[in-house]
């Protein structure tokens, strides 16, 4: 094979794995964001505040365990969750209070908690970067057949599906999905056969919310972590939904694989326009598809 | 076993009902006639505390349920098949019923297998979508998931409305069959020969307000009242 030829092969399969590390932050992020807005009717701006959140507590979480690997597999559980909780408390205690209010106010409302989570991280952790090294054993490439593929990029591209079937299970086999996909479309029918709506809606949020946390915990150790990174995660979360069909988690995924790749091939075509590529995918796609990919639940 | 007493229920601004009452006494099938925006529906949902009246007093088996969430409505028996015929249409005709189903403490009479013995249709195409089912087939799925909470009253509100008359003449069969398993009914209808040959009683209702009430026989025949109120 002709040794440029060759290279553009290796570039290209190492761009691809890159692409769909990235496609994995981005599906868990933009599938939390869906799955509140399909069920609860909340497009929650907040959501790239609690992916915020998630990020510093991956950070301080891993540092008080020691830095370790075991650090950081305890902050991949540990800060989601204690999102969640955060979230669980948003709510119950205000939320819900505004469920039966214009959609307006819900909209707003979420826009404001965005700000409150932007200053409880200043309040706790200042303004100022921190940054997270990778775990010793994820760090550096891993050689095949002459490639060398990022192990962390390796690890995101198997927890990515499993979120995937975890969500899949969720939403088809138990009944808090099932109820879940019956509220989307019928919020009122489901109170009036008996289902208390308000603990659906809780749990959801919930689950949304940890997903939000998760992203957050997986890009902490990538990135470094900043007041500031809510604001680009949320754009390209409500981006990678609008494409894929607002309320559709496979929509979500979708989305953000035409993301998380354009985002990364066009640096092999393009190097200094590459930033571009996802939004034009978004421009091309909303264009052909002005609904979304696949069945908005709207 | 349910009372409603004068009842004023609101959209936004449009008043809608004005001080309806009405009562049904367990073991009765009681029809609510009327013409279409007469004010069924909204008194339907006002029971069922979808819309809530903002005056007035709705007692249930004795217990003022004015003011409570419809769930807790539902759980307290009453069964509510809506007239747009809402099926929960992603889900399939099992799940549908599975989310319903509901096991209270003690006696429990209505459950899935007892509603799919009402309608075996149904049981053979329990893995099917219910978005993609005919109008008969989802009118018979949404009684059949208000039979799954387990009611011992039902609100049926149209449930022929718009139907081919060999579904209307098989849906009248099945409504006449619930009152032999001990349900009570109310039953919202335009339809008045499928209301006069299932109740016991009727209410008429115009411009959401109660114009009369009376058994059945009377109504047939009084047809100065049915002119005036019912005739389209």
């Amino acid at each position: 094979m002709h040794p440029a030829i060759h290279l553009t092969l290796v570039s290209l399969i190492q761009q691809v794995l890159v692409g769909l590390g990235k496609t994995t932050t981005l599906f868990i992020v933009s599938s939390g964001l869906t799955l509140v807005l399909g069920v609860l009717r909340i497009p929650n701006i907040s959501h790239g505040a609690l992916y915020m959140v998630g990020a510093f507590l991956a950070y301080s979480i891993t540092r008080m365990l020691g830095g370790g690997a075991a650090g950081f597999f305890a902050s991949l559980l540990l800060a989601p969750l204690a999102v969640a909780f955060l979230s669980l408390l948003a709510e119950r205690f205000l939320l819900s209070r505004l469920y039966e209010r214009d959609h307006l106010m819900l909209l707003l409302f979420t826009f404001a908690l965005a700000l409150i989570f932007d200053d409880l991280v200043k309040i706790v952790w200042g303004s100022g970067y921190r940054s997270l090294p990778l775990p010793a054993m994820f760090q550096g490439s891993f050689s095949f057949l002459g490639l060398a593929l990022p192990r962390y990029s390796l690890f995101l591209l198997c927890v990515g599906p499993l979120v995937a079937i975890g969500l899949w299970f969720l939403i088809n086999r138990t009944k808090i999905g099932k109820i879940s996909r019956a509220a989307a479309v019928h919020r009122e029918m489901v109170g009036a056969v008996g289902i208390n709506v308000g603990w659906v809606f809780a749990a959801v949020f919930m689950i949304g919310c940890f997903l939000a946390g998760l992203g957050g915990a997986l890009v902490a150790p990538t990135q470094s972590i900043s007041q500031g990174m809510d604001a680009s995660i949320i754009i390209e979360a409500f981006l990678i939904v609008i494409m894929g069909g607002l309320g559709n988690v496979w929509g979500a995924l979708l989305g953000s694989l035409i993301f998380g790749l354009t985002d990364s091939l066009g640096v092999l075509i393009l190097p200094q326009f590459s930033i571009v590529f996802p939004y034009a995918a978004v421009i091309v796609v909303l264009l052909l598809r002005p609904s979304g990919l696949l069945k908005s639940a709207w | 076993m349910l009372k409603v007493d004068g009842i004023d229920t609101y959209y936004g601004l449009g008043h809608i009902l004005h001080s309806v009452s009405l009562t049904v006494k367990r073991g009765e099938i009681v029809c609510l006639l009327g013409r279409n925006g007469a004010g069924k529906t909204t008194t339907m949902r006002s029971i069922m505390g979808l819309t809530p009246p903002r005056r007035g007093s709705i007692l249930f088996k004795g217990e003022p349920i004015l003011g409570v969430k419809p769930f807790r409505i539902s759980r307290k028996g009453i069964g509510f098949v809506p007239d747009s015929r809402e099926v929960f249409a992603d889900l399939s005709i099992e799940e549908n019923l599975e989310i319903s189903e509901r096991r209270f403490e003690g006696r429990v009479f209505w459950d899935r297998e007892k509603a799919y013995e009402l309608f075996p249709a149904l049981k053979k195409i329990c893995s099917r979508k219910a978005g993609c089912l005919s109008g008969g087939e989802r009118q018979m799925l949404t009684i059949a998931r208000a039979l799954a909470t387990n009611p011992d009253f039902l609100l049926l509100d149209e449930p022929t409305e718009g139907l081919a008359p060999l579904v209307v003449a098989m849906l009248v069969e099945k409504i006449a069959e619930l009152r032999s398993f001990g349900l009570t009914v109310l039953l919202a209808e335009q339809n008045q020969k499928v209301a006069l040959g299932l109740s016991d009683r009727a209410y008429i209702i115009d411009n959401g307000a109660i114009r009369w009430h009376g058994a059945v026989g009377e109504l047939r025949e009084n047809e100065a009242v049915r002119k005036k109120y019912l005739l389209v």
